[in-house]
């Protein structure tokens, strides 16, 4: 019988919600690190009992957490609980936390369109290592790309990205300047795209040496060119493993799609009642159906008329359906943030959502129909989905 | 011994229940009460005081004897009774909601 595991986290901690492949019952475990924003936790394909999480604090910064055994317990690694915390030449160790930017780490565009040095606040994004389970790569605000090849003990950045041209360019959007999605080509281990907000996406293909934006057919009309190469605010891209040069985006505002890796995109909202959302997923047996959660607008960030609806496109984009069934169709209004949808990999494909609500909901039959698997968390930044034999 | 006075969430990384003790060769400044606070305890660093500037992260402060001494200079002495042990160096978070 399979299992699923949620991985939740919240702006005070995490949760992992589990339940067997009925998913009908659930046990909820948490928090864990209690008061902590936990803004993304992602366990590793290759052995979904190592989980990395990342907790930050205004207060006490960044740190990074893992588990060994599917979340039952966590470390910062490095620094095992009940081992000496000193080497025996009496280095300190455990440096997981330290994210340090290559060299001068320079300036990128501020609000108010002056220069502003890159600071460090915090880990937006975990991406486990398709092969690797001691691989996993952090996105970042302010934005860049870090690395960890020893199991989070210590973390390189992959400067290429942040030292391209343009930079100087890029700038915050209201969440601040984070590096939020990591797309790991599973045909192409040299191959990898990210994303930023508010710079947009950028591809390698060399392993994360050099990097070259992939925004073209992107429109923004909050910058002074709206097809600039750089400073499309975009939310999230979703890609599915068969088909790894079709991504789908919500973008701040638009729903996109490119089917040649971003090399260009195309606009495929269509009948959506609002085309601003934060998250897009795809599901796990059909690389056409897509989802998105449409929000008002970028300055009300809750859903339009009061209704949670989930949109669903059978067909690659342009043609969409609400699914309502289950969610509160009145007097609502949470929003769903970028990394707050997840699927898993059952037959009957299973969809999840958190809201700030606190609410996380799961969908065991591709959107159909939904039910709260808990309804009054801390607000909901991340919702992972694992799949267990 | 030198007492330090940590807020919760900091006990917790550290896994310690109540106040720390250091023992310090030397001055007691805040420098050294941290040095030594780290190297007892790695998984704070970076949590008081950033990794690189060794600056004190904006949202804390550091009391002792009733005083604020978040703004002292790091190699200034620290008061007498923090030195003796007799009051403890305290991290606190700063009030700011949340």
């Amino acid at each position: 019988m399979s299992e699923v595991r949620v991985l939740v986290g919240t702006r005070k901690g995490a949760f992992v919600l589990t339940s067997d492949g009925k998913r009908e019952r659930w046990d909820v475990s948490g928090p864990h690190f209690a008061g902590w924003e936990i803004y993304h936790v992602k366990g590793s394909p290759v052995d979904p009992n190592r989980l990395y999480a990342s907790q930050t604090s205004a207060w006490f910064g960044q740190i990074i957490q893992r588990s060994d055994d599917g979340g039952k317990t966590w470390m910062q690694p490095g620094t095992p609980a009940g081992e000496p915390t000193t080497t025996p030449d009496g280095t300190p160790k455990a440096e997981s936390n330290k994210f340090v930017y290559d060299g001068v780490p320079g300036t990128h565009q501020w609000y108010d369109g002056t220069q502003h040095p890159w600071e460090f606040k915090r880990v937006w994004h975990l991406e486990p290592s398709l092969t690797d389970p001691d691989t996993v790569y952090a996105g970042v605000e302010d934005a860049a790309l870090f690395r960890s090849t020893d199991g989070g003990k210590s973390w390189h950045e992959l400067s290429g990205l942040r030292q391209h041209d343009t930079g100087p360019k890029w700038q915050p959007g209201a969440g601040g300047m984070c590096l939020h999605t990591i797309l790991l080509d599973p045909k192409n281990p040299e191959r990898m795209s990210i994303a930023i907000s508010a710079a947009g996406a950028f591809r390698t293909d060399d392993g994360g040496k050099t990097w070259k934006p992939i925004n073209r057919g992107l429109h923004s009309q909050y910058i002074p060119d709206p097809t600039a190469e750089v400073g499309h605010c975009v939310h999230r891209i979703a890609m599915h493993p068969s088909r790894p040069n079709v991504l789908f985006m919500q973008k701040h505002w638009d729903v996109m799609r490119t089917d040649d890796a971003g090399e260009s995109w195309r606009e495929v909202s269509g009948n959506l009642p609002s085309d601003f959302g934060f998250p897009i997923d795809i599901h796990a047996h059909e690389p056409d159906t897509i989802y998105v959660v449409p929000i008002k607008s970028d300055s009300e960030h809750f859903p339009p008329d009061g209704k949670l609806r989930v949109y669903r496109s059978r067909s690659g984009g342009n043609e969409w359906e609400a699914l309502t069934k289950g969610l509160p169709q009145r007097d609502c209004y949470v929003n769903v943030l970028r990394d707050a949808m997840s699927i898993d990999l059952l037959d009957s494909c299973g969809v999840y959502f958190g809201t700030t609500g606190g609410q996380v909901y799961a969908s065991t039959d591709s959107g159909d129909t939904w039910n709260p698997i808990v309804r009054d968390l801390p607000a909901v930044l991340s919702v992972e989905v694992q799949t267990l034999p | 011994m030198i007492r330090v006075e940590l807020p919760h969430h900091l006990r917790t990384l550290a896994r310690v229940n109540g106040e720390v003790e250091l023992r310090i060769e030397g001055a007691v400044t805040q420098r050294s009460v941290l040095d030594a606070l780290e190297a007892n305890y790695p998984m704070l660093r970076g949590t008081i005081r950033d990794h690189v500037t060794q600056v004190r992260r904006p949202f804390l402060r550091f009391f002792a004897c009733g005083e604020d001494l978040s703004h002292e200079l790091p190699d200034a002495a620290l008061p007498n009774a923090v030195a003796t042990g007799a009051e403890p160096f305290v991290v606190m978070g700063a009030i700011a909601g949340g």
